[in-house]
């Protein structure tokens, strides 16, 4: 790897890419999806099988093999992409080492593949890739893959041909907002910063993705990490620093471990360090590991961790704009806004303004979790209606039942019913159903997911993750969660549920920082969405559930036969059953086997 | 600092010394400083926090501070397999618990008891690993495990079980 000393060598080396044999246009190309989930999966043998195939059949040199990141599909996982020159990319699920020697040897019979487990290509007809538009397309080990498409031009421009202001300028224009789940717009804040006091001044790369069930930010970082680079630079060049952080979870190793090799080859090529493209610009980036706080998400706390002190947030302002990492002016924003910055740099603020929404332009990145077919990872504009990412993209829900509520924002979000479904996502309409858009983890629950146990499950999750430092979190949250506890062991009192409403509302309008304002609306969504079910575990007290057969709608095709594990229903196929109640252990799982909805819970 | 003074020079520490040196004794470095020596010890004991604190010249409590409010750090000894089980809400709807219950059940763990008396085996609990595409998730050590069940969790034991005492198996 040879340094850049010029503008014109990284032009050149850009274009030698592009042209060389290697390039792939005019050559097969098989990708496979190398990110956690994927080799998790055993995606690293099917590599193995795949690449010892290519060189038996001595195809090595005429197929590209890639080691990419991933696409998104983690209900395929492992998967592999194949791109015939000229032809549409075909994605294949589910793929094990023999199906990849299978792949080579189809290839070298007929020079195509034939593909009877390619998944649905409508997962990713509505889809609009921005943040994730390499992810999955190149080695994210390899910095040429990312310079032949173009990469680090941006930068190049922000230093030799555009102002600062200029850059700050385009990010005001785009109305690009935070995407780690605040939504503040970016390029306000970049402005702040570049006006703010002081010499010296820093970048931060918020990659501390808490949230349980949100994976967005790892998947740029294993599949793209030089996007995520190369904007923390541009960031540095507009507001004038020269420092850059990346704090990363330590629950993400091989997002570190990418991070740090991408970092190294930008370094040998002088894309980062000192004397940048032979120009007067400096700026390097080091990684920060987190070490297991949800509080580190929330920028003042996240600071004080990469400083080596306890997480625990300040009160704003000041803003870490205006002061923050070792008492300078800070820009923290979330991986995936700074995976949106080269795009818009590259296509221009009106580009991105057609896309999404007039609050919320572009697109956001959800992933799908829980009890939905196809798990993983969905880049949509903002204005999609829910019903459109669970049902089109997400497939539904894994049992074919309806789904009944969605929960957004992780432990800081609400509980959204399928009645309001129809609502299109943007940050302020999310707010308005009480719930938020937080990272854009989504976890989609079916009928049989009791809507107490989970606000009492994320009430357990903040308390666990509470610093500790304001008291209506550390006090206000043990409290809440002692009155679930209480209503689901059947002891809970009526006025329980005007409580929880006064003790949440208080907690919202007085706690420190993010975490604290936010905790109680997993309680509060689902009391407002789900009040029935509250209602139910308090006029129930500790009687267990009782669940009987509707004869009128049961068909009789004996699946609750078959799953109950006291033998207590009763009843010949194709006629009605009935369950013995002396003998019923209560457990629900004729319930939830039910295809006809002919079982009632009371 | 007696504790401290009493340790100085012993060859116990040697290991805290060299990792102290790599990180240039900067007090800012605190937590990548916790996080080698953990790996190294494989948890944090009290009298190492002291040692810590003099080397760097800030007060014990901030030490502790520290090493106290992230997970990560553990303040008891760990096993030789550090199992975790993800709770994250896509693995709890997943059902997780039972098969934290059946892995205590099988180690005659609990909530508090985490790690087993032959400091082979700690089980606990992580928010979330972010693979919810396998939900349920079980990591053991750095080993992955995707779409788990009670049995299978049990079973990875009894694997290493086997593996780590041949005799008593």
């Amino acid at each position: 790897m040879t340094r850049l000393a010029t503008r014109t060598d990284l032009n050149q080396l850009a274009d030698s890419l592009r042209q060389a044999p290697a390039a792939g246009a005019a050559k097969p190309q098989i990708f496979v999806g190398m990110s956690t989930c994927g080799l998790a999966s055993g995606a690293g043998k099917v590599y193995d099988a795949i690449a010892a195939a290519l060189q038996e059949k001595g195809l090595a040199d005429h197929v590209q093999l890639i080691k990419a990141g991933c696409v998104g599909l983690c209900f395929a996982e492992p998967t592999v992409e194949l791109q015939l020159p000229n032809q549409p990319i075909v994605t294949l699920g589910d793929v094990t080492a023999e199906r990849g020697r299978q792949l080579v040897d189809e290839l070298a019979a007929n020079g195509s593949f034939s593909n009877p487990l390619s998944v649905d290509n409508a997962i990713f007809k509505k889809q609009v890739r921005i943040a994730l538009r390499n992810c999955g397309r190149i080695d994210p080990e390899q910095i040429s893959d990312y310079l032949r498409n173009g990469g680090y031009q941006m930068l190049a421009k922000a230093v030799f041909d555009w102002q600062p202001q200029d850059v700050i300028d385009t990010i005001k224009a785009s109305g690009l907002r935070g995407r780690g789940g605040g939504g503040f717009p970016t390029g306000v804040k970049w402005q702040a910063a570049q006006g703010a006091a002081g010499e010296i001044k820093y970048i931060v790369c918020n990659a501390d993705e808490g949230d349980p069930g949100a994976f967005m930010d790892r998947s740029v970082l294993e599949g793209d990490p030089h996007c995520v680079l190369e904007a923390m630079a541009v960031a540095g060049r507009a507001i004038g620093a020269r420092r850059g952080f990346v704090y990363c979870r330590a629950e993400y190793p091989l997002a570190v471990k990418r991070l740090g090799i991408a970092i190294e080859q930008a370094r040998a090529m002088g894309l980062l360090g000192e004397k940048i493209l032979g120009s007067d610009f400096a700026f390097d980036i080091e990684i920060k590991y987190g070490a297991g706080a949800f509080v580190c998400g929330e920028e003042t706390s996240l600071i004080h961790s990469i400083e080596g002190k306890r997480g625990e947030p300040t009160v704003k302002p000041p803003f870490p704009a205006e002061r923050g990492l070792w008492d300078a002016s800070t820009t923290v924003n979330n991986v995936e806004t700074f995976a949106n910055i080269v795009p818009i740099l590259e296509k221009g603020a009106a580009w991105f303004r057609s896309i999404g929404t007039e609050k919320s332009p572009g697109t956001k990145v959800f992933s799908l979790a829980g009890d939905i077919k196809n798990v993983g990872l969905a880049e949509i504009p903002m204005g999609m209606t829910i019903q459109e990412l669970l049902y089109d993209i997400g497939g539904g829900s894994s049992d074919g039942k309806p789904i009944k509520a969605v929960q957004t924002g992780g432990p800081s979000g609400g509980c959204i019913p399928s009645i309001k479904f129809d609502t299109p996502m943007e940050y302020e309409t999310l707010t308005a159903l009480g719930s938020i858009m937080g990272s854009g983890g989504m976890i989609v629950m079916s009928e049989g997911t009791s809507m107490v146990k989970i606000a009492h499950f994320y009430l357990q999750f903040t308390c666990d993750e509470s610093c500790g430092k304001c008291t209506p979190c550390r006090i206000g949250c043990k409290r809440l969660h002692e009155i679930l506890d209480r209503i689901l062991k059947g002891e809970g009192k009526p006025e329980d549920l005007t409580k929880l409403e006064e003790l949440g509302n208080v907690i919202k309008d007085t706690a420190l920082c993010g975490l604290g304002q936010t905790a109680p609306n997993p309680v509060l969504s689902t009391l407002r969405w789900f009040r029935g079910e509250y209602e139910e575990c308090l006029k129930r007290g500790n009687r267990p559930p009782t669940y009987r057969i509707d004869p009128v709608k049961c068909v009789g095709c004996h699946a609750c036969f078959k799953v109950c594990p006291a033998n207590c229903i009763e009843g010949k196929v194709k006629q009605p059953h009935t369950i013995r109640q002396q003998d019923c252990v209560h457990c629900g799982a004729c319930f939830k086997t039910c295809k006809f909805d002919a079982i009632a819970r009371e | 600092m007696s504790a401290a003074a009493t340790i100085k020079g012993s060859r116990q520490f040697d290991a805290a010394c060299a990792i102290l040196d790599r990180f240039g004794r900067n007090p800012t470095r605190l937590i990548p400083i916790l996080q080698a020596l953990q790996e190294e010890y494989r948890y944090l004991p009290g009298e190492l926090l002291a040692y810590v604190a003099t080397a760097l010249g800030v007060p014990p409590a901030r030490v502790y501070g520290v090493a106290t409010f992230y997970a990560h750090f553990t303040l008891a000894p760990r096993g030789k397999y550090v199992i975790r089980l993800c709770d994250g809400t896509a693995c709890h709807v997943k059902n997780s618990i039972p098969i934290l219950e059946a892995l205590r059940q099988r180690l005659g763990l609990t909530a508090e008891r985490k790690t087993t008396p032959d400091l082979l085996f700690t089980v606990e609990t992580v928010s979330c690993l972010g693979a919810c595409g396998l939900a349920p998730v079980v990591v053991i050590n750095d080993q992955v495990h995707g779409q788990v069940t009670p049995e299978h969790a049990v079973a990875l034991v009894e694997e290493i079980i086997a593996r780590e005492k041949p005799a008593a198996a």
